[in-house]
């Protein structure tokens, strides 16, 4: 395996996922533009942030006007669940120079996860396996900013009442369901999401820390019952 | 929001997410996370996700409403029923778009 033969390897896996990202990242331009953010600060946020469920998520949330901390923890609690594909790749890179460390880290989505780990699971010992990550990574991410840009620039075409900021809620059931595949997972799911719309009338959705916390609990517990 | 303001919420949202991704990939070989750290996160996503998705499909204008009056309601059940059958991200969300343009045009 060469560095190229690698690089490809990695976009080639990532190609079908992008027929799913890429309406959703067009989708993302049109609500970020409804939430009233400006174009230019819609497009930049694809990149300065790298993270399609978590810039809906923003979007929506500069759009209701809740305050900055709260925004930027609500960001956090949903892109928690990269530290798990960070612990899952460590041992791949850990060998390399930190450039390179840094550029897979700020790479390293949902979807790019998904598609190199396979490959890597199967190559471990190549010292070309981070270029698989590398091209499903770029992949992504070239994807990503194009239909963004497509979507910020139809956004203002588009009329707002197409129901699209939908969107957002299809594609979190999209990436849940498949994740259920045990009664601990579906109590967390179904506990956070019954404290979530007992406590939807506090200020600035603060419910949803709430509601988590009270998923991750009743989670970690119905795991704990079930493996005794 | 300035745009300049907004700008730097980016980057604060932005550090963060990239502090995660780098955490284990920057400690590897320096640190162990505890066990139960491991075992919560797998939960995460699972709990944050459906914490934000299930207001939207059972609230219209902050009331409970699973009636007719609320379209969001039934295209969402699709959408549920087609994601844990067929485990397609694509498929899940033009299945819910399909069933929730019907409903409009029905109600």
């Amino acid at each position: 395996m060469t560095p190229s033969s690698a690089f490809w390897l990695g976009v080639r896996a990532l190609l079908p996922m992008l027929l799913g990202v890429i309406p959703f990242g067009v989708i993302y331009g049109v609500v970020a533009l409804q939430s009233g953010i400006p174009p230019l600060a819609a497009f930049l946020m694809s990149s300065v942030v790298f993270a399609g469920s978590a810039q809906f998520l923003l979007a929506q949330l500069v759009g209701v006007g809740a305050p900055a901390l709260l925004m930027v923890g609500a960001v956090g609690l949903i892109n928690l669940r990269h530290a798990l594909y960070s612990a899952s790749v460590a041992p791949v890179l850990h060998a390399l120079p930190r450039r390179w460390k840094l550029l897979l880290a700020y790479l390293l989505t949902d979807e790019a996860y998904a598609a190199a780990i396979p490959h890597l699971l199967a190559e471990p010992r190549s010292p070309f396996a981070h270029w698989i990550l590398f091209g499903a990574g770029f992949a992504l991410w070239f994807g990503w900013q194009l239909s963004t840009l497509a979507g910020v620039l139809l956004g203002a075409q588009l009329p707002a009442d197409l129901g699209l900021d939908f969107a957002l809620p299809l594609t979190f059931i999209a990436i849940v369901v498949p994740l259920i595949d045990s009664r601990a997972r579906l109590a967390a799911a179904l506990v956070a999401g019954a404290v979530a719309v007992l406590l939807v009338s506090m200020p600035y959705k603060t419910g949803l820390f709430v509601a988590v916390l009270a998923g991750l609990v009743a989670g970690a517990f119905m795991q704990r019952r079930g493996s005794r | 929001m300035s745009q300049t303001a907004l700008i730097l919420l980016w980057i604060a949202c932005g550090a963060l997410t990239f502090a995660i991704r780098y955490s284990f990939i920057a400690l590897e070989g320096h640190y162990q996370p505890p066990s139960w750290f491991i075992r919560w996160l797998p939960f995460v996503p699972i709990a944050a996700l459906t914490a934000i998705t299930v207001p939207e499909l059972l609230l219209v204008t902050g009331q409970f409403d699973v009636g007719t009056g609320n379209p969001r309601f039934w295209a969402g059940l699709v959408a549920i029923g087609v994601a844990a059958r067929w485990k397609s991200t694509l498929l899940t969300i033009a299945s819910g778009f399909v069933a929730f343009w019907l409903l409009q045009q029905l109600v």
